[in-house]
């Protein structure tokens, strides 16, 4: 074969790289590495004309092989691998330096250093490049079912969007009903609709839905395989009760003599039943029994909800199910969980009666809720005649979570309009920052402002019953400086309520680990890039949809949630999806058949071929991790795109001198 | 390295594709400094680390090898991670006979949202390798290419 002929490119990205690397000196000196027949600065190699600039060198100098020296190749490796294929040449023949993320933008202040560290990658990028294969991408089958993982609002929509398409969907929710949060709220801020008449139409469909099969009271407990083909275990907890006798009719749950404090919907408000249902209109309608408080499973009797039902469906011997199901993509929205407000103990919430947060106010102030939707005091009758509305409780704090939970100003605002609608009290809301930002927000704002409530500016340090002064007297006090007047406040009201934050689930990591998604500092699951791909992750096939991707409200989990579906929609129309070719393979005729590398595999795709004494890689179930690799005693097992020459040539490339004016003077004789 | 009269260490960084690339790419875009004395080489995962591509980045002048990838339990591919903490072990045992210092192989570990602490470990390890001095294992090793001679057989 010919020698290598290699075309390098420094990119100056506008000034984010050429302000702390000399580009032009980069270039001139990557001229000089071995197999370089052309080297040129650009300054946007992402742009159409830097592209264009290697298609006309690829065809008019021949090149066999392509460096480009620029961002991260996360952000545009598929976009140069793409114009070399545009001009034929095999797109794995090129390889990326990233000068930017990992030089000009961490070394702003040292030219020197950041220019020797460009060069260095710029070399290492050469010296792999030359050893680079080209390589075949593999083209799998995309299985037309998807998995929608959590049934709030944002599972809803994708799940929607794609049965409607004509996919099935496979839903799976951990409660016994889907609905998520949105089912607990009463009204939704700004337009005050009712969260129920506009949720229950869309669970309705879902539990009718010809495309989707739901799975409510289970959880995924291992996923395997990759885009196009996962198969996922589920397991489905043990309802005992038949699903196919029972009618919903009720007389279970009104006869059962055991009531139990609803921690879950009625966010330890109201009560259920051992044998219940969340809520009337959960989907699907059946009840569930709660093992835990039924006395038939503490002494054996009972078995009331048995006697009154009147098609036989109570089956007290119900086990889990397994179910193995074959998807092609997944979509995770599995939303959030409330900030616990008794984690800011000045605040009081669980030792002060009438501190409520913002979940509890949702299902006091619901019509269907404990109390009918009277907002009245923990005693149950007391109407209060003023109120407070704290923002920000747990979110926007150093302590606690310091982003923002989107969602807080908004309902807060709600809350005030809806306390004044149904109690006329005074109410006061303690902010920090108004940030009504989405449509409409703004003016329910200045909606409230002409309404009368009272908005003060300050985060409350305390709010207690020690009273100071007679009209103080009984009330809780909220202690909090008032920073547009400048002085210290204490305002005595009958009720407070917290604006809780939104926080991730408590299990995200366990959860994010499972399908393969990584979580960000604050815990929630990190998208493939923070702006252009918010839906997808860097696991192919697994998108992420509502609150578990970031706080934010009902329109933007919607957005997302029909975004993923889009992105599904788009895979499944095409038929197949292309896998990067990063595949191990085994040299049979070299391999001694010791075996290391069956079990180094986590994906077991290495097989023993027993009557020829040798391993043998599964390439469908092989990830590409290069684990294997690095195991194989004899070195016989390729890595493609990661091989032991290409690193070791990485390495050497890495390590040239690069403060010598011409390292290669003696090397190229 | 010498750069401007003073020893500058050049530390050779083997980084997963998954969190810890993906931390220094976070540190770059936002903007979190640290000494330009690494230069770093993507893998799929550390399990791909192969011990001897350590002792050729020192073969080769480098002054220290730092290797970072996903926390342990939250490896892209499972469990690679725990494989490369078990060859470290077996590395670093060797390199202890061969009597180089603790601080110049280091394993740690940066998910993708820990840029900051990214930045903090290749700080840390430039003061740390600092101290050390430079380590020339290139001008103490033998000159022929230890693999040449299994090329040659073929």
């Amino acid at each position: 074969m010919s020698e290598p002929r290699v075309g390098v490119y420094v990119c100056h990205c506008g000034h984010n790289i050429a302000s702390a690397v000399d580009v032009e000196h980069v270039a001139e000196w990557a001229y000089k590495l071995p197999f370089v027949t052309i080297a040129r600065d650009n300054k946007f190699m992402c742009a159409s004309t830097g592209q264009e600039q290697i298609e006309q060198d690829v065809k008019e100098h021949d090149l066999t092989h392509v460096v480009v020296a620029s961002c991260s190749p996360h952000m545009h490796e598929k976009t140069f691998r793409n114009a070399c294929a545009r001009c034929g040449m095999n797109p794995y023949l090129f390889e990326m330096a990233n000068i930017r993320e990992h030089a000009s933008w961490v070394h702003p202040n040292d030219r020197d250093g950041a220019t020797n560290k460009a060069k260095a990658l710029v070399s290492a990028a050469v010296h792999r490049v030359i050893h680079h294969q080209p390589l075949e991408p593999m083209q799998v089958n995309i299985r037309p079912e998807t998995l929608v993982v959590g049934g709030g609002i944002a599972g809803i929509q994708a799940a929607l969007e794609i049965a409607d398409a004509g996919h099935h969907v496979y839903m799976v929710e951990r409660e016994p009903s889907i609905g998520g949060h949105m089912a607990m709220f009463d009204k939704t801020f700004p337009t005050l609709d009712c969260s129920a008449c506009i949720l229950t139409p869309k669970m309705f469909d879902v539990g009718s839905h010809p495309h989707i099969t739901l799975l409510t009271y289970s959880e995924v407990e291992q996923v395997d395989g990759y885009v196009g083909n996962f198969s996922v275990r589920v397991r489905k907890k043990a309802r005992r009760v038949d699903e196919d006798l029972c009618t919903g009719c009720g007389s279970c749950w009104e006869k059962c003599p055991i009531k139990v404090l609803d921690t879950v919907f009625e966010a330890g408000l109201g009560y259920r039943k051992a044998i219940y249902r969340p809520f009337p209109q959960a989907v699907p309608k059946y009840p569930v029994i709660d093992t835990e408080n039924c006395t038939y499973y503490k002494t054996g009797k009972c078995r009331m909800c048995e006697k009154v039902c009147q098609t036989n469906a109570i089956r007290f011997d119900a086990e889990d199910e397994i179910l193995n199901i074959e998807v092609g993509n997944i979509v995770l929205a599995t939303g959030y969980k409330l900030f616990d407000c008794r984690r800011i103990p000045q605040y009081g919430y669980g030792r002060l009666e009438n501190v409520f947060t913002s979940l509890e106010f949702e299902r006091l102030t619901n019509a269907a809720g404990p109390t009918d939707g009277k907002v009245v005091l923990r005693d149950g009758e007391t109407v209060p005649e003023t109120v407070a509305i704290i923002h920000c409780v747990g979110s926007r704090d150093k302590h606690y979570n310091s982003h923002c939970s989107a969602i807080c100003c908004m309902s807060s605002l709600k809350f005030a309009h809806l306390v004044k609608e149904k109690t006329g009290a005074k109410v006061y809301n303690f902010y920090i920052d108004m940030r009504p930002i989405s449509k409409g927000y703004e003016e329910f704002y200045h909606r409230l402002l002409h309404e009368g409530t009272t908005f003060i500016r300050g985060k409350v340090s305390e709010i207690t019953d020690a009273a100071h002064s007679p009209e103080e007297e009984g009330k809780l006090v909220v202690i909090c400086e008032d920073t547009l007047v400048g002085k210290q406040r204490r305002v005595p009201v009958d009720m407070v309520l917290l604006a809780a934050g939104l926080e991730p689930r408590a299990d995200s990591s366990e959860v994010g680990h499972l399908f393969g998604v990584s979580c960000g500092d604050t815990g929630f699951f990190i998208e493939r890039h923070p702006k252009l791909d918010p839906v997808a992750t860097m696991t192919e096939g697994v998108f992420i949809a509502g609150a578990c991707q970031g706080a934010k409200d009902i329109p933007d989990s919607v957005a997302q949630g029909a975004a993923a579906a889009a992105r599904i929609l788009s895979t499944i129309s095409k038929g197949q999806v292309i896998l990067e070719p990063i595949r191990a393979s085994i040299d049979e005729s070299r391999c001694s058949g010791c075996r290391i590398c069956n079990n180094m595999c986590p994906y077991n795709a290495i097989d023993f071929v027993e009557d020829l004494a040798v391993s043998r890689v599964n390439p469908a179930l092989c990830k590409g991790c290069g684990t294997c690799v690095a195991a194989c005693p004899s070195q016989i097992i390729t890595g493609a795109h990661f091989t032991f020459d290409q690193l070791m040539a990485e390495i050497d490339g890495i390590m040239v001198d690069v403060t010598a004016d011409d390292p290669f003077a003696v090397e190229a004789v | 390295m010498i750069e401007n009269g003073t020893f500058k260490p050049v530390i050779v960084g083997f980084l997963c594709n998954w969190c810890s690339y993906r931390a220094a790419d976070l540190a770059g875009t936002s903007r979190m400094g640290y000494p330009s004395t690494l230069r770093d080489i993507r893998i799929m995962c550390t399990g791909r680390l192969d011990p001897t591509f350590v002792l050729r980045a020192l073969q080769k002048g480098a002054d220290g090898v730092l290797i970072m990838g996903c926390h342990p339990g939250q490896c892209h591919y499972q469990a690679g991670n725990y494989k490369a903490i078990r060859r470290f072990a077996l590395l670093k045992r060797t390199l202890r006979q061969l009597g180089l210092e603790e601080e110049r192989v280091q394993l740690h570990w940066a998910s993708a949202a820990e840029g900051v602490q990214f930045a903090e470990t290749v700080a840390r390890m430039t003061e740390q390798i600092k101290a050390l001095g430079p380590l020339d294992w290139s001008h103490n090793w033998p000159n022929e290419d230890p693999y040449a001679v299994e090329e040659a057989t073929e």
